[in-house]
């Protein structure tokens, strides 16, 4: 409830609280409604749906029987599950972990003025423009420990069995999201940090910072909302990860990389045990909100005071 | 502008987007829409006549070429029943078929593997029983292949391309030259890799990564060691089926391959739709491989110089003191049509009319000897002895046709939930992660 009421607050403040609702300007309400039509049919109908069927057992074929809270026990007291939900985590933690630092450092190089920054970039820009199957088929096929890059260039260390072991399958699977999702990551905090006035760091020259300074205590503190955005879509992202891993090891081996959201579709589409399927699907919305609010809530982003008073 | 217009501007709005919503997820596969494929037929297009029934098949290899040219012939014979030919990928089709059949959206000519998936659409009456309306067309065929397709003696799927054996395939070259000769028996086997890495050359090619590759072990061991008696009791649900010690032995074999290197390094990142684990074989980096006779028409093409001088091609070893026919195989029976239950009428009289009196006859049989395949069909020693692969073409036909039991593959024989389980903990096995008595357990957890 308090959400709400905060919520109307906040619209309220140019106007004097009481009549801001009447007397608003701009676009008619109206025109929200093809929109929310829109999400309303393909994204809340559906989900309600998936709730509906996580009651229910259900192989596909003929029609499902409803069977109560049947999955749900089912389904969480299963070792399969909760390896698949420790998994996650660890992707999730590790994907934060990894991206968000080398994005933020990516951005601030591609920000500045230095020689060649324009053509690095390009670079680095590339694997958000390859469809994530493309690069999935690709890693696979370079991965190959008998024709693939190691044994192409005759280095040894390169022709493991990358993923049929266990642990660097994994390792694999983290590197190759990493490598497709960096650079969108970079990009945000490349334009975060244009956008920091240049008077900050005049200012904190003159006062003797070295780079060093003036990264920790202007650029970090103003990339604040950039900082919590990316990570937000990074651990919400990652907690839905499934193309890459699913054309890279199908979950293998064994279930070394069997993460929720290739559980629900495994389960869903290989099993045809929809219900099941269902129920993770539900977990997986369940956590991905409370993460994401979560996170806005205890970064204080809600608020998005101004960064800059005072310049 | 009133608000009245645009209360019913968005009233308008809603009732495209509904429409919109409708179409997008209404494109029936009868209703020939782009990508439909009318059989390739003679005439092309659909100009003239019409199209009453609709089939979906797998793309590639010996099947694409053989409906294509099948359905072409029933198409310009019956203009006014033509039925329409769409392709899908392997994966692809297996998870459409199964929404397609659930939403009541599926084709006239359902295709399918028999086993157990098919005795599900037959419990769920998905497919319709055709005994009296293809009982022709089950004459043509062998009887053990012919059974794929039947339950409780009624044909819900008849076999519609060729048997597919697993073979074992070797490299003369490569085991000319360790000086090992092609082992008849398990102890030859193993000896045979104890002497190949001794060599430096890797003994068996397998594409873990796939991991189906890996049941072509465990079926033919646990065939050779305990008989098909074993898997019988695991298909007729019997408790604790799995713990047949036949499963043990044939999982422990497995084991006690991998410990002796007998598999190429990095197997389990290998995978067999790049035909990598084919590679192996031809670039002789590998002796031995096992896998399906599916895989000929492939070599054919990759390695040509290969097949002509050097690809060798034999049955699986002897167990000794096993209890199982040496002459048992498994691998894929067939693949079978079976005809929807929501077709209409119209649609599933052209469709058996077509299998009764097309599928299987001389000319279908000669397409598919011509394209490397082999029929189900009996008394055809002679017209095969003149075919261009005649060897290996004959080799397989001798193993479908003298096979006491030919064992489907376990992943479409088993119900697809148990299937799955089964390939996750062989691979476990495979890459020793788990031992037969906690593969025995698993599995047994899934019957009942």
């Amino acid at each position: 409830m308090t959400v709400a009421v905060r919520t109307t607050e906040r619209v309220g403040r140019p106007g004097s609280a009481s009549g801001a609702a009447r007397r608003r300007t701009g676009p008619a309400p109206w025109l929200a409604l093809p929109a929310l039509a829109f999400f309303a049919f393909f994204a809340l109908v559906p989900l309600l749906g998936v709730v509906v069927l996580s009651f229910t057992s259900w192989d596909g074929l003929g029609s499902p029987t409803f069977i109560g809270a049947g999955n749900w026990g089912r389904i969480l007291a299963e070792p399969l599950t909760q390896r698949a939900t420790v998994l996650s985590l660890v992707v999730v933690l590790l994907s934060v972990l990894f991206q968000a630092p080398v994005s933020l450092l990516l951005g601030v190089f591609m920000a500045g003025r230095q020689r060649y920054r324009e053509v690095l970039s390009i670079l680095y820009f590339l694997p958000l423009l390859f469809s994530s199957a493309a690069v999935a088929i690709a890693f696979r096929s370079l991965l190959d420990p008998n024709f693939g890059l190691g044994a192409a260039i005759g280095l040894d260390v390169l022709s493991q069995d990358w993923l049929g072991k266990p642990h660097l399958a994994l390792g694999v699977c983290l590197f190759v999201i990493a490598w497709s999702f960096i650079p969108f990551h970079a990009l945000l905090y490349q334009a975060g940090v244009r956008q920091i006035p240049v008077q900050l760091y005049e200012a904190a020259t003159l006062d003797g910072a070295g780079a060093w300074r003036q990264f920790w205590s202007i650029t970090i503190p103003q990339l604040r909302y950039t900082i919590i955005t990316s990570t937000t879509l990074i651990l919400v992202g990652s907690l839905t990860y499934f193309d890459l891993i699913f054309i890279l090891t199908q979950g293998g081996p064994g279930d070394a990389t069997r993460i929720l959201p290739l559980d629900m579709y495994l389960r869903g589409f290989r099993s045809f045990d929809m219900g099941g399927a269902s129920v993770i699907a539900t977990i997986l919305v369940v956590v991905g909100l409370t993460m994401s609010l979560g996170l806005n809530r205890v970064s204080g982003s809600h608020r998005m005071e101004s960064q800059q008073e005072g310049l | 502008m009133s608000r009245r217009r645009v209360i019913a501007g968005s009233i308008g709005m809603l009732a495209a987007l509904t429409l919109v919503a409708a179409c997008g997820g209404g494109t029936r596969p009868g209703q020939g829409g782009t990508g439909t494929d009318d059989g390739g037929g003679a005439d092309g297009g659909g100009a003239s006549g019409s199209t009453v029934a609709t089939a979906w098949g797998l793309t590639g290899g010996v099947n694409e070429v053989l409906y294509k040219e099948s359905l072409g012939w029933w198409n310009e014979a019956n203009p006014d029943a033509r039925i329409g030919l769409e392709f899908f990928a392997n994966d692809a089709y297996k998870e459409k078929i199964r929404t397609a059949l659930g939403a009541g959206n599926a084709p006239t000519l359902i295709y399918g593997w028999g086993g157990g998936g098919l005795k599900e659409y037959v419990d769920n009456g998905n497919v319709v029983d055709m005994t009296a309306e293809t009982a022709n067309l089950v004459d043509r065929v062998l009887p053990s292949v012919a059974a794929g397709g039947i339950f409780d003696g009624k044909v819900y799927g008849v076999p519609n391309s060729q048997s597919q054996p697993v073979i074992l395939y070797y490299n003369q070259n490569v085991l000319d030259e360790a000086g090992v000769a092609v082992p008849t028996t398990w102890e030859e086997l193993m000896s045979a890799v104890a002497t190949l890495n001794e060599h430096g050359v890797a003994p068996f090619s397998v594409a873990g990564q796939s991991k189906w590759p890996y049941l072509m072990w465990i079926q033919y061991l646990t065939d050779r060691v305990g008989g098909p008696e074993a898997f019988q009791a695991v298909l007729d649900g019997e408790p604790g089926a799995w713990s047949d010690p036949a499963f043990a032995e044939a999982l422990t074999m497995i084991q006690d391959l991998v410990k002796a290197d007998g598999f190429v390094s990095g197997y389990g990142s290998i995978a067999a739709d790049a035909n990598a684990d084919q590679a192996l074989l031809y670039t002789g980096k590998a002796a031995f491989l096992l896998q399906g006779s599916w895989i000929y028409s492939s070599l054919k093409v990759d390695a040509p110089d290969f097949v002509a001088d050097g690809l060798g091609f034999t049955t699986f070893p002897e167990v000794t003191g096993g209890a199982g026919d040496p002459l048992d195989i498994v691998g894929n029976t067939s693949n079978y049509w079976s005809v929807s239950a929501t077709a209409t009428d119209e649609a599933k009289a052209a469709a058996t009319s077509y299998l009764d009196t097309i599928v299987f006859d001389d000319d279908y049989t000669q397409v598919l000897l011509d394209a490397g395949g082999v029929p189900p069909v009996a008394g055809l020693e002679d017209t095969i002895a003149k075919a261009d692969d005649a060897e290996f073409i004959g080799l397989a036909y001798d193993m479908v046709k003298q096979a006491p039991h030919f064992q489907l593959s376990w992943d479409q024989a088993l119900a697809p939930d148990a299937a799955q389980e089964l390939l996750t903990n062989l691979e476990k096995i495979f890459l020793l992660q788990s031992t037969p008595e906690q593969f025995v357990d698993a599995m047994n957890k899934t019957i009942g």
